[in-house]
């Protein structure tokens, strides 16, 4: 092969390159977030597998039944706990900081929800 | 067969003529029965519908904000700070809820030939009239301004697209686009938003925004903020206007109100006393 001395360690060296993100991260396994659940509460409105993977949803359904059904502003909970049906006075009352609990997951699956651009996050956590 | 040319051909055509024509005159004569049977149904329902359920409404005593100066803008003022409604400082990027207008710019098709001096520095709230006939929610290619049930005429934020085509179609002025970002600040480092209320969401750049009647206060028993700052005067009255028993109903039933321009038959739920 006409300029095996060099193509080979070139091709080694790409491979290399190409992936080194693996050989960067083997044997330890990366870390799950671990969103912060707030202390004073127990219970959320949904069982906590219904709300990691669809609370997006249920956020839609609140704002569509609100805003055009005239639904009703306030629900409960499986054990009577009474709630605001609103991301901005209902989830922020229990889970006040954003940083610690949307953002943990969100930054970690990439996911970049616009909720922020007009509803107002609690102030402590600003 | 002793047929001739000339035959065929007249026999040809007469054939194509009655083809062609047969399904159209079938089809006028079915439609003919359809007209008339919708006619009857029409003829039934004749005028406007029976009030059903429940349609705010809203009357404003003129007079009543000139004997009280100040009130006006206080109740601009309240709406705007609740709502976290920005103040860009400039008419051209101008968010308004509601706000304060001439009698000649609010009633351009009353007549304005010989009324009396005091109308003209007369100051007239005006505010989205939550039409029971919105062109406004019919012009939304998003379905994001909607008339809900109650006749309130509202909106989603996060559906609005920002086409502007319902400010195109509202007759009244009452809708505004943010041209600049609500949340930012103007060139002194002031927020456009003096004090956020943070019970209330804001919007952001590439929206249009209006008057919701305080959907979200009735929704908790209290009613909007404008009427509650003019409680003491009863400049404002709030009410069911399907309700007969209801104030506003009994004020309409015995004051002359006008609304604004309600030739092009958006029925306004807004009622003046002048």
């Amino acid at each position: 092969m006409y300029g095996k001395g060099r193509i080979i360690p070139a091709l080694i060296l790409f491979l290399g390159l190409m992936t080194s993100p693996i050989w960067y991260k083997s044997g330890e396994a990366s870390k799950m977030p671990k969103p912060e659940k707030p202390k004073d509460y127990k219970e959320c409105v949904a069982p906590t597998q219904e709300m990691r993977t669809s609370h997006m949803v249920l956020l839609n359904e609140w704002r569509d039944d609100i805003l055009r059904e005239g639904g009703a502003r306030t629900g409960k909970t499986p054990n009577g706990t009474e709630y605001i049906r609103s991301l901005q006075n209902g989830c922020m009352k229990c889970h006040s900081d954003k940083k610690k609990f949307c953002d943990a997951c969100h930054n970690y699956t990439s996911v970049k929800p616009y909720c922020w651009d007009c509803h107002l996050q609690p102030k402590e956590a600003m | 067969m002793d047929s001739k040319r000339r035959d065929f051909l007249k026999i040809a055509g007469l054939t194509a003529i009655a083809g062609i024509a047969a399904p159209s005159a079938f089809n006028t004569l079915l439609k003919g029965e359809a007209i008339a049977s919708a006619g009857q149904a029409a003829a039934g329902g004749h005028g406007a519908a029976a009030p059903t359920g429940k349609r705010y409404g809203m009357v404003i005593d003129v007079k009543k904000f000139t004997e009280n100066s100040g009130l006006a803008e206080q109740c601009v003022s309240v709406c705007h700070t609740i709502h976290n409604v920005p103040d860009f400082g400039n008419r051209k990027d101008e968010i308004k809820w509601i706000w304060i207008e001439s009698y000649e710019h609010t009633f351009p098709t009353e007549s304005q030939y010989k009324r009396p001096d005091a109308l003209k520095d007369m100051p007239i709230l005006t505010l989205c009239n939550h039409c029971d006939n919105p062109p406004c929610v019919r012009a939304c290619p998003t379905k994001a301004t909607y008339k809900k049930k109650d006749g309130i005429v509202g909106m989603d934020y996060h559906r609005c697209i920002g086409c502007r085509f319902c400010m195109a179609a509202c007759p009244y002025g009452a809708r505004s686009f943010n041209w600049r970002d609500p949340r930012g600040k103007d060139a002194n480092g002031q927020p456009f938003i003096k004090a956020e209320n943070p019970k209330y969401p804001t919007r952001m750049r590439g929206v249009v925004e209006k008057c919701n009647f305080c959907t979200e206060r009735l929704a908790i028993g209290q009613i909007p903020a404008c009427v509650e700052v003019a409680a003491q005067t009863k400049a404002i009255v709030f009410g069911d206007m399907n309700d007969p028993e209801s104030e506003i109903s009994q004020v309409l039933k015995t004051s002359f109100t006008i609304q604004r321009n309600p030739a092009i038959g958006t029925h306004p739920s807004l009622f003046y006393i002048i």
